[in-house]
């Protein structure tokens, strides 16, 4: 956007504040948005919505999944087309192989899916199976809006999204995460696994 | 009351919602100044940026230029006894220091001719503002900005640095207790550079041994790396951790460091003839710029959740929200340096005053120049002379963030002319020039490398891959110069990088020859999406690994970052 053009929208912000609000209030309503936790990153900032495992079981995002845990956090796609997620996936199971029986107990993976129209728990099972993912690292699906207030909290989406933005903006970046500790760091997807396990080792506190 | 507040910041949200879906970016809005010091003329738009910006609160309101600036007091150097253990060029493990590398160039240091240093990292009560409770902060010694260093070119510095914070265990909440404390524009060493990747554990010290020489200093005076350079003037130190240096920085993990030589001598007075006689004393005065954002209760807020950079709607200058400045008539020497997280400033005057600036990201410009506006990314320092000499008594005027120039402006300070204020005379001044500067000759250089930094789907790349601190992307030989051209093909957040160990020259910009203002030696590199730019980096003195890196908390501490090593 030039200056031109900016200055030109900022003439028209006060004919906006007026004018907007009115347009905008209906095509906003249920629209997920931002909260600022009083008291820390726990329950009150993680939305504790209900979503769908890989094994079609039940899951709460923050009672099941996150409370007291230390967590790596991911956004795909199950579409094989998209050469990116596949090396994601493929990258994350070398880490998983480094993390050895410690996944699924001190350490917990989960990948969300960016399609959870079309991603059936079925379906990502198949995708679980054929990539030969061991126990500790969890698919899940759900219902849109829950997926996408997921993905809001986790901050892998604008709050509002904007036209020509996909839903894979942040897709490449993993999320490690220490529950307890509200230690968060943000890493990529696709970084040695080695130095995953490394990172996350620090997030836990298992190493200085 | 709360009434009106909250109707308010829903318009604010719904206008913001609006332009945001204008494809007006982030980067657009903070550009159009549509977020003041206070926040108040956003809202007054019904624009609240923070509103936007993820959060659906703004900070709580406090009353601007009511708080005095603090400046930060010149630090004492101890006396070596005090430190404790005796340093040693090995670390001492057995007396709890941190594990390092030996020092380089050790010989017992003539206490002397060496100014030893104890900085105290702790937990620290910080008010920002009378109106605001106190907030948790991590600072050295109890102080924010951590204490001012004065140092001399030629003789070395000792910082004993105590890592007093909660253990990982104890500690909740943003930050990292593990500290990394980087000089940054300093010529250090690998093992006392903070490298972002040995972290000092609570409980543990670290050495960290200055010797605040020019580069090329183990060179014979014959040798042509050797010479042509300049001393850093403005430097600070600050937290270095992996993935969490934005978030300690915002703990308060930062300090002032100024470094002095025989032209910038820090005595207005000096009668020496090399000596540049620039402004010292009560009137050479450090500007650490940093915005943030408090929650309801008053308490520091990090979004942990915001891949998009943490923005603050408070601006802070030396640990205080909007305070004022009693200035005299007479000539001042600002030291300003932005620590971040992400925002950019583009500083200005609201008398419309010309600012002289003298020296950009550690190096003295070859001459003064009258600016009325400056850029200042995160990381970066400017020194600027302002000339109060014609002010009136009684006037006040502000330091302004104006991104637009006829656009609307956040405010930082506001500057008091008091009359009664003793001026001492000033006899300080302005050079015509301060140095011919040597030609960049890129014959010195031996070989180029390219970096490539990239984004894609969020996550940064160098050359196609992610950071990995294990892999070295160069290996430069130690006193050998080389081409480096930095690309920025990221179409996002982007706008600087930092390299360790030395300055560089800017060859070219997008394959033009650059003025000489901006071939002269500087630590921070403007790199924007779409530029490339040619540098000649020299690798003097030490061996080891250092880091080239974005500085806001979006790059560096999301993997814009590469090491190198200088070897033999």
């Amino acid at each position: 956007m030039n200056r031109r053009r900016m200055l030109a929208l900022l003439g028209l912000l006060p004919v906006a504040a007026v004018a907007l609000p009115v347009l905008k209030s209906l095509s906003e309503r249920g629209r997920p948005r931002r909260v600022r936790p009083a008291a820390g990153f726990h329950d009150e900032y993680f939305p504790n919505v209900v979503l769908r495992t890989h094994e079609n079981r039940k899951v709460r995002l923050y009672d099941d999944l996150l409370r007291g845990k230390n967590v790596l956090i991911q956004f795909f796609r199950t579409d094989r087309r998209d050469g990116r997620s596949v090396a994601a996936t493929e990258n994350l199971l070398k880490l998983q192989k480094l993390l050895g029986d410690r996944c699924g107990r001190d350490a917990f993976l989960y990948s969300f899916s960016l399609a959870p129209e079309r991603d059936t728990p079925a379906r990502l099972r198949a995708h679980h199976q054929e990539h030969r993912v061991g126990p500790g690292w969890t698919f899940l699906t759900g219902s849109p809006r829950n997926l996408e207030l997921c993905r809001l909290r986790f901050g892998f989406a604008p709050p509002a999204r904007r036209p020509g933005r996909d839903r894979a903006e942040h897709s490449n970046i993993v999320l490690l995460g220490n529950e307890p500790h509200q230690r968060w760091m943000a890493s990529a997807a696709l970084t040695r696994p080695e130095v995953l396990l490394d990172q996350l080792n620090r997030v836990a506190g298992l190493k200085a | 009351m709360a009434g009106w507040k909250q109707r308010l910041a829903e318009t604010a949200r719904r206008n913001r919602v609006e332009l945001v879906e204008a494809k007006l970016s982030r980067r657009d809005l903070f550009k159009l100044g549509l977020l003041t010091g206070s926040g108040f003329l956003v809202a007054k738009l019904g624009l609240s940026s923070r509103a936007g910006s993820k959060a659906t609160v703004a900070s709580p309101a406090t009353t601007p230029w009511v708080e005095e600036l603090p400046i930060p007091p010149v630090a004492h150097p101890c006396d070596v006894a005090q430190l404790g253990a005796a340093p040693s060029m090995d670390a001492n493990l057995m007396a709890g220091e941190g594990a390092r590398a030996a020092h380089q160039y050790w010989t017992p240091l003539d206490p002397a001719g060496t100014d030893f240093h104890l900085l105290e990292n702790r937990v620290t009560r910080l008010r920002w503002h009378r109106e605001l409770p106190t907030d948790d902060g991590w600072c050295f010694n109890g102080m924010f900005p951590g204490p001012r260093i004065h140092a001399r070119a030629g003789r070395p510095v000792l910082l004993r640095v105590r890592n007093l914070l909660p253990t990982l265990d104890e500690h909740r909440g943003y930050g990292r207790p593990t500290t990394a404390t980087h000089l940054h524009g300093g010529h250090t060493a690998c093992e006392s550079d903070g490298n972002p990747c040995e972290l000092l554990e609570p409980g543990l010290w670290k050495d960290h041994l200055y010797w605040n020489a020019r580069a090329g200093f183990t060179q014979p005076p014959s040798s042509p790396s050797r010479g042509g350079d300049r001393t850093p003037c403005t430097l600070g130190y600050h937290d270095h951790c992996l993935g969490f240096s934005a978030q300690n920085v915002y703990r308060g993990n930062a300090g002032v460091y100024h470094l002095f030589d025989e032209f910038d001598t820090g005595d207005e007075n000096d009668l020496s003839p090399s000596a540049w006689r620039l402004p010292s004393g009560a009137f050479d005065v450090p500007l650490v710029l940093h915005d943030r954002v408090f929650d309801a209760q008053g308490k520091g807020y990090f979004d942990l959740f915001d891949l998009d950079g943490v923005v603050g709607d408070k601006l802070t200058v030396n640990g205080r929200i909007q305070p004022f400045m009693r200035v005299a008539r007479r000539k001042y020497r600002f030291r300003l340096h932005n620590i971040g997280p992400s925002r950019s400033y583009d500083l200005c005057l609201s008398n419309d005053l010309a600012m002289v600036q003298v020296a950009q990201d550690g190096g003295f410009l070859p001459e003064p120049r009258a600016v009325k506006q400056l850029r200042l990314a995160v990381g970066q320092r400017t020194d600027v002379i302002l000339d109060l000499s014609r002010v009136a008594h009684g006037a006040e005027f502000f330091l302004l963030d104006r991104p637009e120039p006829s656009g609307p402006a956040n405010q930082l300070l506001q500057l008091r002319l008091d009359g009664a204020l003793e001026t001492n005379g000033d006899p300080s001044r302005v050079p015509d020039r301060f140095f011919d500067e040597t030609p960049v000759d890129p014959a010195l250089a031996v070989a180029t490398r390219t970096f490539e930094f990239g984004r894609m789907d969020g996550a940064w790349s160098i050359n196609g891959k992610p950071f990995d601190p294990n892999a070295m992307l160069a290996t430069p030989v130690r006193g050998t110069a080389e081409i480096w051209t930095f690309v920025n093909t990221s179409s996002g957040w982007l706008r600087a990088v930092h390299s360790h160990l030395e300055g560089h020259r800017v060859l070219s910009r997008n394959g033009k020859v650059v003025a000489a203002d901006e071939s002269a030696r500087a630590d921070v590199l403007g790199l924007a999406p779409g530029e490339s730019v040619r540098v000649l980096r020299q690798f003097r003195d030490f061996l080891g690994p250092y880091p080239t890196h974005g500085l806001d908390a979006v790059t560096g501490d999301q993997g814009l970052m590469f090491m190198w090593r200088v070897v033999t």
